[in-house]
Protein backbone atom coordinates (compact mmCIF):
# COMPACT_ATOMS: atom_id res chain seq x y z
CA UNK A 1 0.00 0.00 0.00
CA UNK A 2 3.07 2.50 0.83
CA UNK A 3 4.82 1.81 -2.24
CA UNK A 4 1.87 3.44 -4.23
CA UNK A 5 2.36 6.41 -2.59
CA UNK A 6 4.59 9.12 -4.49
CA UNK A 7 6.64 11.25 -2.35
CA UNK A 8 5.35 13.83 -3.60
CA UNK A 9 2.29 12.76 -1.52
CA UNK A 10 3.77 12.10 1.08
CA UNK A 11 5.74 15.32 0.98
CA UNK A 12 2.22 17.66 0.58
CA UNK A 13 0.49 14.86 3.31
CA UNK A 14 3.62 15.47 5.91
CA UNK A 15 3.01 19.40 5.65
CA UNK A 16 -0.17 19.64 5.22
CA UNK A 17 -3.04 16.80 6.27
CA UNK A 18 -0.76 14.94 8.82
CA UNK A 19 1.14 17.94 10.10
CA UNK A 20 3.54 16.01 12.70
CA UNK A 21 2.64 19.36 15.38
CA UNK A 22 -1.17 19.61 14.99
CA UNK A 23 -2.29 16.31 14.31
CA UNK A 24 -0.06 14.28 16.60
CA UNK A 25 0.84 16.88 18.84
CA UNK A 26 4.73 16.30 18.68
CA UNK A 27 7.55 18.93 19.62
CA UNK A 28 5.04 20.55 21.59
CA UNK A 29 7.43 21.13 24.19
CA UNK A 30 9.97 24.06 22.29
CA UNK A 31 6.55 24.85 19.88
CA UNK A 32 5.25 26.51 23.36
CA UNK A 33 8.45 27.54 24.70
CA UNK A 34 10.48 29.21 21.80
CA UNK A 35 7.23 30.90 19.86
CA UNK A 36 7.72 33.98 21.42
CA UNK A 37 9.42 35.36 18.50
CA UNK A 38 9.34 34.93 14.75
CA UNK A 39 13.37 34.98 14.73
CA UNK A 40 14.23 32.31 17.26
CA UNK A 41 11.00 30.23 15.77
CA UNK A 42 12.86 30.58 12.35
CA UNK A 43 16.15 29.35 13.74
CA UNK A 44 14.73 26.68 15.61
CA UNK A 45 12.20 25.54 12.17
CA UNK A 46 15.27 25.45 9.83
CA UNK A 47 17.13 23.33 12.02
CA UNK A 48 14.34 20.97 12.62
CA UNK A 49 13.97 20.60 8.90
CA UNK A 50 17.99 19.85 8.64
CA UNK A 51 18.11 17.22 11.70
CA UNK A 52 14.77 16.08 10.22
CA UNK A 53 15.30 14.82 6.94
CA UNK A 54 18.80 13.59 7.85
CA UNK A 55 17.62 11.40 10.54
CA UNK A 56 15.28 10.11 8.83
CA UNK A 57 17.10 8.68 6.52
CA UNK A 58 19.96 7.63 8.55
CA UNK A 59 17.62 5.78 10.64
CA UNK A 60 15.76 4.11 7.59
CA UNK A 61 19.25 3.01 5.92
CA UNK A 62 19.89 1.92 9.79
CA UNK A 63 17.09 -0.05 10.79
CA UNK A 64 16.65 -1.96 7.44
CA UNK A 65 20.38 -2.11 7.05
CA UNK A 66 21.64 -3.38 10.41
CA UNK A 67 18.72 -4.07 12.75
CA UNK A 68 16.25 -6.24 10.71
CA UNK A 69 19.12 -8.24 8.94
CA UNK A 70 20.21 -8.86 12.84
CA UNK A 71 16.52 -9.42 13.51
CA UNK A 72 17.03 -6.89 16.63
CA UNK A 73 13.95 -4.77 15.58
CA UNK A 74 12.93 -4.24 19.26
CA UNK A 75 16.37 -2.21 19.85
CA UNK A 76 15.22 0.02 17.44
CA UNK A 77 14.40 3.27 20.13
CA UNK A 78 18.01 2.77 21.78
CA UNK A 79 18.97 3.12 18.21
CA UNK A 80 17.23 5.68 17.20
CA UNK A 81 17.42 8.04 19.77
CA UNK A 82 21.47 7.38 19.79
CA UNK A 83 21.79 8.03 16.03
CA UNK A 84 19.66 11.25 16.60
CA UNK A 85 21.84 12.29 19.51
CA UNK A 86 24.91 11.89 18.06
CA UNK A 87 24.02 13.35 14.52
CA UNK A 88 22.77 16.85 16.48
CA UNK A 89 26.44 16.92 18.27
CA UNK A 90 28.73 16.18 15.27
CA UNK A 91 26.81 18.86 13.41
CA UNK A 92 26.77 21.18 16.18
CA UNK A 93 30.58 20.72 16.58
CA UNK A 94 31.17 21.41 12.78
CA UNK A 95 29.10 24.18 12.39
CA UNK A 96 30.58 25.68 15.63
CA UNK A 97 34.46 24.84 13.65
CA UNK A 98 32.68 26.34 10.20
CA UNK A 99 30.76 29.32 10.79
CA UNK A 100 30.43 31.58 13.81
CA UNK A 101 27.44 33.06 11.83
CA UNK A 102 26.00 29.93 10.75
CA UNK A 103 26.24 28.40 14.58
CA UNK A 104 24.44 31.48 16.06
CA UNK A 105 21.78 31.15 14.11
CA UNK A 106 21.45 27.26 13.70
CA UNK A 107 24.27 25.76 15.83
CA UNK A 108 22.73 26.68 19.14
CA UNK A 109 19.50 24.79 18.40
CA UNK A 110 20.84 21.48 18.14
CA UNK A 111 21.36 19.89 21.29
CA UNK A 112 17.92 21.81 22.14
CA UNK A 113 16.40 19.20 19.03
CA UNK A 114 17.60 15.92 20.37
CA UNK A 115 15.21 15.42 22.85
CA UNK A 116 12.55 17.21 20.73
CA UNK A 117 9.58 14.47 20.27
CA UNK A 118 9.02 15.54 16.52
CA UNK A 119 12.44 14.34 15.30
CA UNK A 120 12.04 10.99 17.07
CA UNK A 121 8.51 10.50 16.02
CA UNK A 122 9.20 11.46 12.06
CA UNK A 123 11.63 7.91 12.52
CA UNK A 124 8.88 5.75 14.30
CA UNK A 125 6.43 6.86 11.97
CA UNK A 126 8.36 6.15 8.49
CA UNK A 127 9.15 2.50 10.33
CA UNK A 128 5.30 1.98 11.42
CA UNK A 129 4.19 2.75 7.63
CA UNK A 130 6.62 1.21 5.79
CA UNK A 131 7.89 3.75 3.70
CA UNK A 132 10.30 3.57 1.44
CA UNK A 133 13.72 5.28 1.54
CA UNK A 134 12.59 8.23 -0.99
CA UNK A 135 9.42 8.33 0.90
CA UNK A 136 10.94 8.57 4.06
CA UNK A 137 13.43 11.51 2.68
CA UNK A 138 10.11 13.08 1.96
CA UNK A 139 8.05 12.00 4.79
CA UNK A 140 11.09 13.98 7.14
CA UNK A 141 11.52 16.99 5.25
CA UNK A 142 7.71 17.47 4.87
CA UNK A 143 7.29 17.00 8.48
CA UNK A 144 10.01 19.27 9.38
CA UNK A 145 8.63 21.92 6.59
CA UNK A 146 4.85 21.23 8.60
CA UNK A 147 6.47 21.80 12.19
CA UNK A 148 7.81 24.98 11.36
CA UNK A 149 5.19 26.33 9.26
CA UNK A 150 3.05 25.68 12.39
CA UNK A 151 5.52 26.87 15.13
CA UNK A 152 6.10 30.25 12.69
CA UNK A 153 2.64 31.15 12.31
CA UNK A 154 2.34 30.45 16.11
CA UNK A 155 5.24 33.01 16.56
CA UNK A 156 3.91 35.43 14.50
CA UNK A 157 0.46 35.29 16.11
CA UNK A 158 1.84 35.40 19.53
CA UNK A 159 3.92 38.50 18.84
CA UNK A 160 0.99 40.57 18.12
CA UNK A 161 -0.60 38.98 21.12
CA UNK A 162 1.50 40.66 23.10
CA UNK A 163 -0.74 43.91 23.46
CA UNK A 164 -4.17 41.67 23.63
CA UNK A 165 -5.75 41.18 26.96
CA UNK A 166 -5.78 37.65 27.98
CA UNK A 167 -8.05 36.75 30.51
CA UNK A 168 -7.09 35.71 34.10
CA UNK A 169 -5.52 32.37 34.17
CA UNK A 170 -4.97 31.69 30.52
CA UNK A 171 -2.19 34.13 29.83
CA UNK A 172 0.90 31.87 28.15
CA UNK A 173 0.84 28.32 27.86
CA UNK A 174 -3.06 27.98 27.92
CA UNK A 175 -3.42 30.92 25.39
CA UNK A 176 -0.88 29.38 23.39
CA UNK A 177 -2.62 25.68 23.08
CA UNK A 178 -6.09 27.60 22.31
CA UNK A 179 -4.40 29.10 19.19
CA UNK A 180 -2.95 26.11 18.60
CA UNK A 181 -6.22 24.29 18.63
CA UNK A 182 -7.41 26.92 16.09
CA UNK A 183 -4.62 26.31 13.82
CA UNK A 184 -5.27 22.56 14.17
CA UNK A 185 -9.20 23.20 13.01
CA UNK A 186 -8.03 24.86 10.11
CA UNK A 187 -5.68 22.60 9.34
CA UNK A 188 -8.25 19.74 9.15
CA UNK A 189 -9.35 21.62 6.49
CA UNK A 190 -7.10 20.16 4.27
CA UNK A 191 -8.18 16.80 5.15
CA UNK A 192 -10.60 16.09 2.62
CA UNK A 193 -7.60 16.32 0.08
CA UNK A 194 -6.03 13.24 1.12
CA UNK A 195 -5.19 10.94 3.72
CA UNK A 196 -2.14 8.91 4.46
CA UNK A 197 -2.80 7.61 7.98
CA UNK B 1 12.96 14.70 58.40
CA UNK B 2 12.97 12.08 55.38
CA UNK B 3 9.15 11.40 55.56
CA UNK B 4 8.02 15.42 55.86
CA UNK B 5 10.54 15.68 52.46
CA UNK B 6 8.72 13.29 50.60
CA UNK B 7 5.10 14.46 51.53
CA UNK B 8 6.37 17.98 50.02
CA UNK B 9 7.49 16.73 46.91
CA UNK B 10 4.41 15.14 46.49
CA UNK B 11 1.97 17.55 47.37
CA UNK B 12 4.07 19.98 45.08
CA UNK B 13 4.35 17.71 41.69
CA UNK B 14 0.39 16.57 42.55
CA UNK B 15 -0.60 20.90 42.82
CA UNK B 16 1.79 23.55 42.61
CA UNK B 17 4.25 22.38 40.41
CA UNK B 18 2.41 20.18 38.36
CA UNK B 19 4.08 19.26 35.15
CA UNK B 20 1.12 19.40 33.18
CA UNK B 21 -0.16 22.81 34.17
CA UNK B 22 2.85 24.55 36.00
CA UNK B 23 5.32 23.33 34.17
CA UNK B 24 3.96 22.68 30.92
CA UNK B 25 5.98 19.45 30.25
CA UNK B 26 5.82 16.61 27.64
CA UNK B 27 2.45 16.86 26.69
CA UNK B 28 3.46 16.31 22.97
CA UNK B 29 3.82 12.09 23.73
CA UNK B 30 0.88 11.69 25.49
CA UNK B 31 -2.19 14.17 24.27
CA UNK B 32 -2.20 11.97 21.18
CA UNK B 33 -4.06 9.55 23.11
CA UNK B 34 -6.31 11.34 25.13
CA UNK B 35 -9.25 10.15 23.13
CA UNK B 36 -9.19 7.19 24.23
CA UNK B 37 -9.54 6.72 28.04
CA UNK B 38 -7.99 3.08 28.19
CA UNK B 39 -5.00 4.01 25.48
CA UNK B 40 -4.26 6.86 28.28
CA UNK B 41 -4.20 4.47 31.43
CA UNK B 42 -1.73 2.06 29.82
CA UNK B 43 0.07 5.67 28.40
CA UNK B 44 0.34 6.69 32.41
CA UNK B 45 0.87 3.83 33.45
CA UNK B 46 4.28 3.33 30.71
CA UNK B 47 5.58 6.74 31.74
CA UNK B 48 5.22 6.56 35.38
CA UNK B 49 7.30 3.02 35.15
CA UNK B 50 10.00 4.48 32.95
CA UNK B 51 10.51 8.03 34.94
CA UNK B 52 10.24 6.84 38.29
CA UNK B 53 12.85 4.11 37.42
CA UNK B 54 15.08 6.56 35.24
CA UNK B 55 15.09 8.55 37.94
CA UNK B 56 16.14 5.87 40.77
CA UNK B 57 19.16 4.71 37.63
CA UNK B 58 20.37 8.03 36.68
CA UNK B 59 20.82 9.31 40.71
CA UNK B 60 22.44 6.01 41.46
CA UNK B 61 24.76 6.42 39.01
CA UNK B 62 25.21 10.04 39.60
CA UNK B 63 28.69 10.38 40.79
CA UNK B 64 30.20 8.65 37.68
CA UNK B 65 28.40 10.37 34.89
CA UNK B 66 30.68 12.67 33.45
CA UNK B 67 28.45 16.30 32.59
CA UNK B 68 29.12 16.65 29.26
CA UNK B 69 27.98 13.53 28.24
CA UNK B 70 24.89 13.24 31.04
CA UNK B 71 22.04 13.42 28.17
CA UNK B 72 23.25 10.32 26.30
CA UNK B 73 23.27 8.68 29.20
CA UNK B 74 19.79 10.05 30.78
CA UNK B 75 18.68 8.81 27.06
CA UNK B 76 20.21 5.66 27.20
CA UNK B 77 18.85 4.54 30.72
CA UNK B 78 15.10 5.70 29.17
CA UNK B 79 15.53 3.62 26.42
CA UNK B 80 16.21 0.41 28.04
CA UNK B 81 13.17 0.98 30.46
CA UNK B 82 10.85 2.32 27.49
CA UNK B 83 11.82 -1.13 25.49
CA UNK B 84 10.71 -3.19 28.77
CA UNK B 85 7.20 -1.06 28.11
CA UNK B 86 7.03 -1.61 24.71
CA UNK B 87 7.73 -5.51 25.14
CA UNK B 88 5.31 -5.43 27.88
CA UNK B 89 2.26 -4.08 26.54
CA UNK B 90 3.17 -5.85 22.93
CA UNK B 91 2.82 -9.50 24.85
CA UNK B 92 -0.34 -8.59 26.93
CA UNK B 93 -2.70 -5.86 25.37
CA UNK B 94 -1.43 -6.02 21.14
CA UNK B 95 -4.28 -4.03 20.10
CA UNK B 96 -3.18 -1.30 22.33
CA UNK B 97 -0.10 -1.45 21.35
CA UNK B 98 -1.01 -0.82 17.61
CA UNK B 99 -3.35 1.47 19.10
CA UNK B 100 -0.21 3.48 20.69
CA UNK B 101 1.69 3.04 17.60
CA UNK B 102 4.80 4.97 18.13
CA UNK B 103 3.87 7.45 21.31
CA UNK B 104 4.94 4.80 23.83
CA UNK B 105 8.95 4.83 21.95
CA UNK B 106 8.10 8.28 22.42
CA UNK B 107 8.24 8.37 26.28
CA UNK B 108 12.09 8.43 25.48
CA UNK B 109 11.63 11.60 24.46
CA UNK B 110 9.20 12.96 26.67
CA UNK B 111 9.94 16.18 28.58
CA UNK B 112 9.02 15.30 32.22
CA UNK B 113 11.69 12.31 31.68
CA UNK B 114 14.47 14.70 31.28
CA UNK B 115 13.39 17.39 33.14
CA UNK B 116 13.50 14.97 35.96
CA UNK B 117 16.81 13.78 35.79
CA UNK B 118 18.41 17.22 35.05
CA UNK B 119 16.51 19.04 38.37
CA UNK B 120 16.44 16.28 40.77
CA UNK B 121 18.13 12.99 39.84
CA UNK B 122 21.79 14.11 39.03
CA UNK B 123 21.58 15.85 42.00
CA UNK B 124 19.64 13.60 44.87
CA UNK B 125 19.85 10.32 46.34
CA UNK B 126 17.94 7.49 44.61
CA UNK B 127 15.36 7.45 47.26
CA UNK B 128 14.23 11.22 46.76
CA UNK B 129 14.51 10.54 42.66
CA UNK B 130 12.12 7.61 42.92
CA UNK B 131 9.26 9.72 45.09
CA UNK B 132 9.92 12.90 42.59
CA UNK B 133 9.68 10.99 39.68
CA UNK B 134 6.80 8.95 40.92
CA UNK B 135 5.08 11.99 42.07
CA UNK B 136 5.65 14.44 39.05
CA UNK B 137 3.88 11.44 36.63
CA UNK B 138 0.77 10.86 38.78
CA UNK B 139 0.08 14.62 39.06
CA UNK B 140 0.66 14.51 35.24
CA UNK B 141 -1.50 11.11 34.70
CA UNK B 142 -4.80 12.54 36.91
CA UNK B 143 -4.70 15.97 34.66
CA UNK B 144 -4.62 13.41 31.48
CA UNK B 145 -6.67 11.19 32.14
CA UNK B 146 -9.79 13.43 33.41
CA UNK B 147 -9.14 14.95 29.78
CA UNK B 148 -8.94 11.28 28.57
CA UNK B 149 -12.36 10.85 30.14
CA UNK B 150 -14.30 13.87 28.88
CA UNK B 151 -12.74 13.70 25.28
CA UNK B 152 -14.09 10.13 25.12
CA UNK B 153 -17.40 10.93 26.53
CA UNK B 154 -17.83 14.07 24.51
CA UNK B 155 -15.93 12.19 21.42
CA UNK B 156 -17.33 9.22 21.25
CA UNK B 157 -20.34 8.80 24.06
CA UNK B 158 -18.59 5.77 26.06
CA UNK B 159 -16.86 5.33 29.24
CA UNK B 160 -13.64 2.78 29.20
CA UNK B 161 -15.77 2.11 25.77
CA UNK B 162 -18.76 1.43 27.27
CA UNK B 163 -21.47 3.68 26.20
CA UNK B 164 -23.21 5.34 28.70
CA UNK B 165 -24.77 8.84 26.92
CA UNK B 166 -28.41 8.45 26.08
CA UNK B 167 -30.04 7.54 22.83
CA UNK B 168 -29.71 9.95 20.03
CA UNK B 169 -25.96 11.36 21.77
CA UNK B 170 -24.43 12.86 18.80
CA UNK B 171 -20.89 12.73 18.97
CA UNK B 172 -18.60 15.53 18.98
CA UNK B 173 -16.30 14.08 16.70
CA UNK B 174 -13.84 17.88 17.21
CA UNK B 175 -12.91 16.42 20.26
CA UNK B 176 -11.68 12.58 19.31
CA UNK B 177 -9.61 14.87 16.74
CA UNK B 178 -6.83 16.84 17.40
CA UNK B 179 -8.20 20.32 18.19
CA UNK B 180 -10.23 18.69 21.00
CA UNK B 181 -7.18 17.42 22.74
CA UNK B 182 -5.24 21.28 22.62
CA UNK B 183 -8.82 22.99 23.59
CA UNK B 184 -9.62 20.96 26.43
CA UNK B 185 -6.24 21.06 27.78
CA UNK B 186 -6.64 24.68 27.43
CA UNK B 187 -9.66 24.78 29.60
CA UNK B 188 -8.15 22.51 31.98
CA UNK B 189 -5.36 24.84 32.95
CA UNK B 190 -7.95 27.93 32.63
CA UNK B 191 -9.93 26.04 35.10
CA UNK B 192 -7.15 25.23 37.45
CA UNK B 193 -5.40 28.28 37.50
CA UNK B 194 -8.31 30.93 37.41
CA UNK B 195 -9.64 29.05 40.47
CA UNK B 196 -7.05 27.30 42.47
CA UNK B 197 -3.49 28.42 41.58
CA UNK B 198 -4.29 32.38 41.62
CA UNK B 199 -6.47 32.56 44.54
CA UNK B 200 -4.18 30.62 46.35
CA UNK B 201 -0.98 32.86 45.37
CA UNK B 202 -3.14 35.95 45.96
CA UNK B 203 -3.44 34.42 49.45
CA UNK B 204 -0.14 33.56 49.88
CA UNK B 205 1.14 37.13 49.36
CA UNK B 206 -1.69 39.19 51.49
CA UNK B 207 -1.40 37.13 54.74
Amino acid sequence: MPDTLSWFTVLFAAVFTNNILLTNYLGMCPFLGASRELKTATGLGSAVIFVMTTTSALNWVVYYGILQKLGLEHLRFIVFIVVIAAFTQIVEMIIDRVSARLYAALGIFLPLIAVNCAVMGASLFMIIREYTFIQSLAYGFGSGVGWTLAIMAMAGIREKMVRARVPLGLEGAGIALIIAGIMALAFTGFNGMMNIS
Amino acid sequence: MARSRTAKIFRENLGTNNPVFVQVLGICSTLAVTNVLKNTVVMCLGLVFAVSMTSVTISALRKGIPSQVRMIVELLVAACYVIMIDIVIKAYAPDISKQLGPYVGLIITNCILMGRAEACALTSPPWIAFVDGISSTLGYSYVLMTIAVVRELLGAGTFWGIAVMPAGWVNWSIMVMAPGGFFMLAIFMWIIKKFWLIPAEGGATNA
